[in-house]
Order: structure tokens, then sequence, then C-alpha cells
């Protein structure tokens, strides 16, 4: 049970604000979700940039130094990939100038026990266990340009408060994904997804929402399509926000008890759940602001 | 398994004959058996706890000279007015509608005559209930029934009710039999009608917009009032943490045994958890939020004796509330009208046919006349007597374990007599120091 | 009507008062007062639990339960409103020039409460005698389990309109996504569009009564019948 807020930029001129804007929505849902938070910003300049791959870890400290891990991922790796990484935050931030695939393999040989919160060549993915404006200042969140970013705070409802469990989920290149809500036949489908080889970090129901996207996208889904096949799947009560590399989609369930409001504008894409949280976005008199309906898919893309 | 040997007869475990009886009616009818009363089958309960009385090791207190205080403060978490019982055995929520405005009276005099709290239901508040209870709960359920801010204001704590032990999950049921004109008057319906219930609240879903609306509550009566959560005891580990996180004042958890005026049977029987399992977890959720004895956790469902009311606090309830036992208490199912029973083809100590509105006793009924064999002054005096004897039954067997105070039983001072009561109360096998399933 | 000026108005700006004080100072409110609330910022809890006959604008967009449980006097919100707007009206009037979200009005007892824009899902839940007018259009699962008051809207109502219903009556002007469990199309008698026409004059709107078709109970539901099982 939870606070999101995501936002699209659609107007490059509000790219350096992006950080700062997503820091003043993320700190109107706190109240929905006090346990723990995460955050996913796309394009960031500093964090990730064109042709290299970047990892999210869970935790700054992965039981050995920044170095170390360098050196080892130096010897798995091709001797341009220029493998570097920084502590940002309570997160490890691994990147390399090799594919996802190749990286994924070098870190997870060069730390078997480490938690791969978020991947790909556009996004880094930052989480946290405490209040989560303080995950938000101390990841530096404010400072941070990008093209889309997507937050959500956290309250469990029945998985445990650990940073693993918080959302965003991150399961497949620069995709993510934040629920607000409660599946109620999830273990079901997690089981199936196990059958067919999926391996699940957490015991959190929004995982294998996120690894179910992640496996139909795989098989050839559009991201709208993919949303649909889920709607058909999954049972219970859930707003999804979903993040890839340069889309931003929403979907309630066709109950749609759980809140949601989007806020449209030449200048951006804004999704909260509730509407204290667009309250302050620039030019929000004149947006669009509706209800996503029930068991409709929204897709925007830059 | 029942036999007639004489006559070379065994009946089925499987099918006995109030399944076979079930499945009759179920194909004459077409319908879903509807009754009262809660979980008629055995679960494990706190007849399998046993508690260690002091002698040697530990030293008892003087029985009728040393004092074992019974005073219970609910709600003062955020609450400015917090309700203070003399003694932690409140009356449940049950509407004017289920039950007669008399026996409504009745125990709001029985609950006020011994300083305990009484508690509306799923129909409003009567003034009969409100002038005679000196602290009464007022239920605030997705019906709405009858609901309105006044009554909120004038109430002595609000108890947000998300489901209840009989049926976690499910919503109200009144059939026309009590819908008469003043029960539809005070729930805007038509009279006669079978009334349905919402089983979700219309205008929040889950934990963070509970948060919201406790929030609402708590602007409309400028922060007095202790707010409540009721559920039913189903996953109460997490129920409880959420009404913690939520902001609850307190926490009530109603198990299994819990009664119902009106539920599908396959309901009452099959959905839910026994009370004995469902306290530890609540306790622990408690415990872990560092909130236990804060957030106070009042139980409910089976509840019968002053041994019960002690289990319940030994597991580490505040407080315990009764419903069907305090219908009992005021003359249900009393044998004094077993003629009047047989006619409807039950017996005195059978009768759960509450939804009918033709209770001999004119407890759970509407009807003028059967309403009127329950005088409200003489059913409030049976019902305070009750709740006295729970009370010093609960004082004699704290006063056994050493304890000055019903709140500093512990489970410690029990141990169980079942391998399964053990592993759900979370207490050892007697004579033993294992409890099964603990890490 | 007393006609009050502006400065006779109270002005509360939630960007340097708490909820608490505002509610507070309404609470303690006088008949024939008048208050205005700036930067409301989409806080929740605004104007709730109103029992004086005093006129209180917002301006700008309320959270959830704005002017919930209102008893008495006049709310207006210059913008939109969120989850249960007005939620428990016993009496007065509510109007939102916006929007307003899921559960508007839910369960009100009387009163008006008048949106301008669109309504979303479950607009008139549980109503008990609340008088609604919607000016766009309202959201599925409308009017559910509705027991008594008028629901009027002036757009077009999503799925399941009036599911369970029981003596409310809905007007709508544009279409309906399907009607729920035991609602049904009724006919327009001169009463029903005297009564519409009240109800639209009362929310200060100039549609035709004669361009909107009635819905309510058909009834079936009243009684727990064998025939019915599909529907519970």
């Amino acid at each position: 049970m939870c606070g999101i807020a995501a936002l699209q930029l659609r107007n490059p001129s509000l790219h350096p604000e992006m950080g700062r804007l997503l820091s003043s929505m993320m700190c109107q849902i706190v109240d929905r979700g006090p346990d723990s938070a995460g955050l996913a910003v796309y394009n960031t300049p500093g964090l990730v940039s064109a042709g290299t791959s970047t990892f999210s870890l869970l935790g700054k400290d992965q039981g050995m130094v920044p170095e170390a891990i360098e050196a080892s991922l130096g010897e798995l790796l091709p001797s341009t990939a220029n493998a570097l990484v920084r502590a940002l935050g309570d997160t490890t931030l691994v990147t390399a100038a090799v594919g996802t695939g190749l990286l994924a393999k070098a870190i997870t040989e060069t730390l078997p026990t480490a938690t791969i919160i978020g991947r790909g060549e556009h996004v880094a993915v930052m989480k946290g266990v405490g209040h989560p404006m303080q995950i938000a200042a101390d990841h530096g969140l404010e400072s941070m340009a990008g093209t889309q970013g997507l937050s959500h705070t956290r309250m469990a409802t029945e998985s445990a408060v650990t940073a693993g469990g918080s959302h965003p989920f991150s399961v497949a290149d620069d995709l993510c994904l934040v629920h607000n809500g409660s599946f109620s036949n999830h273990a079901t489908i997690r089981r199936e997804l196990k059958r067919q080889g999926v391996v699940f970090d957490s015991d959190n129901d929004t995982e294998v929402g996120a690894r179910y996207v992640a496996s139909r996208l795989q098989q050839g889904d559009d991201l709208e399509t993919a949303l649909t096949n889920l709607g058909k799947v999954f049972d219970g009560f859930y707003t999804l926000v979903v993040t890839t590399a340069d889309s931003l989609a929403v979907v309630r369930d066709p109950i749609a008890c759980k809140p949601a409001i989007i806020a449209e504008s030449d200048d951006y894409v804004a999704m909260a759940s509730e509407y204290r949280a667009l309250a302050s976005l620039p030019g929000i008199e004149t947006a669009r602001i509706f209800e996503p309906e029930p068991g409709k898919v929204y897709t925007w893309s830059l | 398994m029942t036999t007639i040997p004489e006559l070379g007869l065994r009946e089925s475990a499987t099918f006995d004959r109030a399944t076979i009886a079930d499945i009759q009616r179920a194909a004459a009818t077409g319908v879903y058996d509807i009754r009262g009363w809660g979980a008629k089958r055995h679960v494990p309960h706190f007849d399998d706890l046993l508690f260690l009385g002091a002698s040697m090791s530990r030293y008892p207190l003087e029985g009728y000279r040393e004092k074992c205080d019974t005073d219970v403060v609910l709600g003062d978490r955020y609450a400015a007015e917090p309700l203070h019982l003399r003694i932690p055995v409140t009356i449940a929520g049950m509407s004017f509608g289920a039950l007669s405005a008399n026996a409504k009276e009745a125990l709001g005099r029985g609950a006020s005559e011994v300083g305990t709290s009484t508690t509306t239901g799923d129909g409003g508040m009567t003034p009969e209930e409100r002038g005679q209870s000196k602290h009464l709960v007022y239920q605030y359920l997705p019906s709405r029934y009858g609901m309105n801010p006044d009554d909120l204001r004038q109430a002595d704590a609000i108890e947000i009710v998300l489901g209840q032990g009989a049926k976690p999950g499910g919503g109200g049921m009144l059939l026309g039999q009590k819908i008469t004109e003043r029960v539809a008057g005070m729930r805007t319906l038509p009279v006669g009608i079978d009334q349905r219930s919402a089983s979700r609240h219309p205008d929040w879903t889950g934990p963070d917009d509970l948060e919201i609306k406790i929030g609402e509550l708590r602007e409309l009566t400028d922060w007095k009032k202790p707010i409540y959560v009721k559920v039913g005891a189903s996953r109460p580990y997490y129920d409880t943490a959420l009404a913690v996180k939520s902001g609850a004042d307190v926490v009530v958890l109603d198990g299994m045994q819990g009664g119902t005026a009106a539920t599908q049977q396959v309901f009452i029987e099959n959905v839910g958890i026994p009370t004995l399992a469902a306290i530890p977890q609540a306790v622990q959720a408690l415990q872990e939020l560092g909130m236990h004895r804060k957030v106070q956790l009042i139980v409910s469902g089976g509840i019968r004796t002053g041994a019960d009311v002690a289990k319940a606090m030994a597991l580490g309830a505040d407080a315990v509330a009764i419903g069907t036992a305090a219908l009992i208490a005021l003359g249900d199912n009393d044998p004094r009208y077993s003629a009047e029973y047989a006619a409807l083809g039950s017996a005195a100590g059978f009768y759960d046919d509450f939804q009918d509105g033709r209770d001999p006793a004119g407890i759970t009924t509407q009807d003028p006349e059967l309403a009127a064999r329950l005088d409200p002054v003489e059913g409030g005096r049976r019902l305070a007597n009750y709740l006295r004897v729970l009370t010093m039954e609960a004082q004699t067997i704290a006063r056994a374990c050493g304890k000055s105070h019903l709140h500093n039983l512990e489970p410690e001072d029990l141990v169980a007599l079942t391998i399964e009561s053990a592993a759900m109360a979370r207490v050892p096998l007697a004579g033993t120091s294992w409890i099964p399933g603990a890490m | 009507m007393v006609t009050l000026t502006a400065d006779t108005s109270t002005v509360t700006d939630l960007s340097t008062s708490t909820v608490r004080e505002l509610n507070q100072s309404l609470h303690s409110a006088a008949d024939g007062q008048s208050w205005t609330i700036e930067n409301p910022g989409g806080k929740h809890s605004l104007a709730v639990g109103i029992d004086a006959d005093i006129t209180v604008t917002l301006n700008g967009h309320a959270g959830y339960y704005a002017a919930g449980m209102h008893q008495k006097g006049d709310v207006t919100i210059n913008g939109n409103a969120g989850v249960g707007l007005a939620e428990n009206i016993m009496s007065g009037r509510v109007h939102v020039k916006g929007d307003a979200s899921q559960s508007a009005a839910a369960t009100g007892h009387g009163g008006l409460v008048v949106i301008d824009g669109n309504a979303g899902a479950r607009c008139g839940i549980s109503m008990k005698g609340v008088d609604i007018v919607v000016g766009g259009n309202i959201g599925h699962m409308s009017a559910f389990m509705a027991q008594a008051g008028r629901l009027v809207v002036c757009g077009d109502a999503g799925e399941a309109l009036g599911d369970s219903i029981y003596e409310a009556r809905i007007y709508v002007k544009g279409t309906v996504a399907s009607l729920g469990a035991d609602c049904i199309e009724k006919p327009m008698k001169p009463e029903h569009l005297d009564e519409l026409a009240g109800l639209l004059a009362a929310a200060g709107r100039d549609d035709n009564p004669a361009d909107f078709t009635r819905y309510g109970s058909a009834r079936n539901l009243y009684h727990f019948h064998v025939g019915n099982s599909a529907s519970y």
C-alpha cells in the first residue's frame, strides 16, 4: 500500500529540473508509505550514458572496496569496458561500456550475493528503508536531471519491510514497475513463472508483476499489450506505473479502488496517487487533469 | 462415529445427519443457509490452555484481600479523551435491527453498571442506547446506515469496522422480517426488504487510504475520540501492523467463533481463524512495532468465562469483548422458552435463527410482542452480574499467578493441553518446554 | 439570504496554517460567517464536519474527504476535489467547479452536491438521500446500492450504473455504458420532469429536462430468490 509519483518530461528545457520536480511530488505521498522508498531516474547525466550499461545494486557496501570490484570486473570484461563502481546514497552503481548481459554476468561472478535493483542503458534505480525524503536526499535526487523519473513510497502489506522489497522493481533492461494495491493471486503466477525458469529476488507481490511484464516483453509484446495481458492474468487491486527507456504507462485494475491521477500538458505527463503531489508542478493550472479509467492501459512515449 | 448396533446402522463421519439435512435443505430451496451465532465446529480454544498457579517459585496474592486491579485505558495513543474502563470486558458491536431496542438498552445498562463500554452496530445509534450507555463505542461500517456526524461526536470512541470474525471479507445482512418501520427508517431502506450491505467501505480501500480516513474522523471530532480499527481474524499479523501504521488507537480482533446476526453458514464455518490462533500473531505485530500496550488490543470471539478473559489477556490482549455470551446473559436460549424453541424447529441451547426475527427470548427480534418479553432493567442487571462474575473469575486466576493487575498476566503463565493449541497460542505443551513451531 | 461582503470573510492560508487550525476554527464558527481558504494544495479533510450556516470558498484543489460529513452551509471549491468529496453529507450545499475523484457524495444523507466537471468511479455510492448534479461524466459503479436521493448526470455514465440500487433515482442526459444488476430505464412522467427541473435549477444549470432518461430499481433483488442467484 503505497504512494506513487511519476513524471515524464516532454519539454527538454525541463530536463535539468527533473529531480527537483520529482522530489516535490514525492514529498506529498510520503504519508501513504512511510516504511521505505525507491526511485528510478532516466537519462540522468553523470549516472548513465549512451553506449554504456548501468547496474544499480542494493546497498552501498558490497563487501569489497570499489577499486577491487572494478579490478575484478576489468578482468572479466573486454579491456575497453572501463568498469566504474560508485556509491550513490545507499546504492552501488556499476557502469561499463559493454552490453547488459555481459555486465550482469561479470557482476554476478564478482559479487555473487549482490542484489541487482536496476539495469539498462538509461535508468538508475535507488532504494532504501526509512523516511522516503531522507532516502531521496541521500541519493541527491534534487539535483538530478533526466527525461523521466518514478518514485514510490511504501507501506508494506504482507511482504517484509526491506530495501529489497521496495519498489520500483526493475527486472529487465530499462524497465521499472511500481504498484499501489495488493494482488490476490500472485503466488500462483509466481509458481508458473518459476516453472518457466524466472528467478525472483523477493517475496513481494509486485515483483511478480514486474517479472510477468518483463516476460511478456521478452516474448514480443509491446508495453501496452503486456499490460493488457497482465490485466487478464492478475487478480486483486492495483494501480501500476511502468516505465521503459522512453515510455511511461499507467494501468488500474477493473474495480479501480486504488487512487491515481494524471496531469498532462505540452511540457510533461505526471501521475500520482493524490492530486497534492501534482499541485506544485509548473503550469499545473492549465494541464489536463484526469483519473485513469479502470482496466485501461495508458502509455506515453518520448 | 454414531452407530446403532442393534440395527446394524452406522452413520457416516463425512455425511453425518446434519450434513445430509444441509444437502436436503439446499436441494429444496436453492438458496444458501443463512443463520446467526458464530462457528459451531470445534476449533482449538482457550479450553485447551491451563494456568500455572503460583506455589514455591512464585507467590500468590491473597484472594479477597490483596488487590488485583482490572481497569484499562483504551485509546490514549492520539485521542484527547481515551476511555477509562473499570473492567477489561466490553460489549461487542451488535446492531439495533439485529437486536431489539430493549436488548440494546439492556446491554447499555449492564455495561454501564460495571463501568465498561458497549458498542453500536450496523444500523446507527439509538437514543435508548446512547442514553443508557456510559461508554458507547460507535461503529463506522461500510454501509454507513444511520451514520451521522452528530452521533460520531457524541460517541465515546469510533470503531472503524473492516470485518468481523464470523465473516472476514463479507458484508452485512438483515433479512426482511427484521426491517420494520423503525429499522428501515434508520437505515433509509424500504420496509420489509432483505437488506444487503457492502463488504468494502465506499470511500477508501487499504491502509494508505485508511490513514486518510482516520485523519478525517479525527478532524471531525477535533482529535478527541479514540479511533478503533476492527478486523476479522484471518491475517492478524499484517492487519494489526497496518492498523497501527494507519494511525489506529485501538485494534479490535474478532476470531472465527465471534457471532453474527445473519450470515451464510458456509462463511461462518469456513472463513477466518480461531481466536486462540489470532492473538499471538496480533501481539507479535504490536511488539515488533514497539506498540504493545500503547495501541491497545481488544479480542473477541468465544469469550465465555473469567478464565477465557484471563487467558486472552495473558496472551497479550488489553481487553476482551463479548457478544454471544452477553446475549445469553440477557436470556437468549433460555430453557424457559423450550416449548417455543421446539415450535420453531429448534431447542434451547441450539437456537441460531437470529435472522428470522422470531426469537422467543425477545432479543434478536423486532417483533414488538416478543421484544416486550425482555425487560431492559432486568436484562441489564443480569448482564452486570455476568460481567462481575467474569471479572472476579479473572481476578481469582490472576491472584493465583501472583498478579496485582490483570495486565500483568503473561504467556509464561500458560501451558497448553494439545499440540495444536500449543502451536497456535505459542505456549509450551503442559509438562514440557516444547512450543511446536517455535524457532 | 444574507450577502456577505469580502471584508467580513476570514481568510485562511494553508501555506501558513494547518488543516487542524482551519477545521477547529470552522467548528467554532457562527451562522452567517464566511471563510476563504487559499493554497489548499490538495490537502485532505478540508472543511470536514461544518455544522454552522457559513459560506466557505476554497481557492484551489482539495484532497480526500473535502467537506466530508457536511451538515450546514455552503462550500465552494474553485478547483478539483479528491476521493470522497462531501462523503456522508447531511444537508447544506457543496459545489465543485472542477472535477471530483471517486466516491463523490458517498453515503450522503441529504443536501446538494454539485460537480461542474466530471466525477470519478462510485459517484453517489450508497447514497441515502443526497442530491447530486454532475455537469460532466461519471465513472463506473456509480450509485451502487443507492438507497435514496437523486443523481443527475448531464454527461455520460460509466459501466454498471445503479447496481443493486434501492429507491434512489438517476437521471442521465448522455449515454450509459451499462446498467448494473436490478437497475432499469424508467418512464419520465411529469413529476420526474418537474423534479429534474428543480434539481438542475438548484445546480445553476440550463439543461433541458426532456433530454434526460430516468433509471431506477427493478426491485427484483429486494428479496432473496433462487432465480436471482446470478445477481448476488
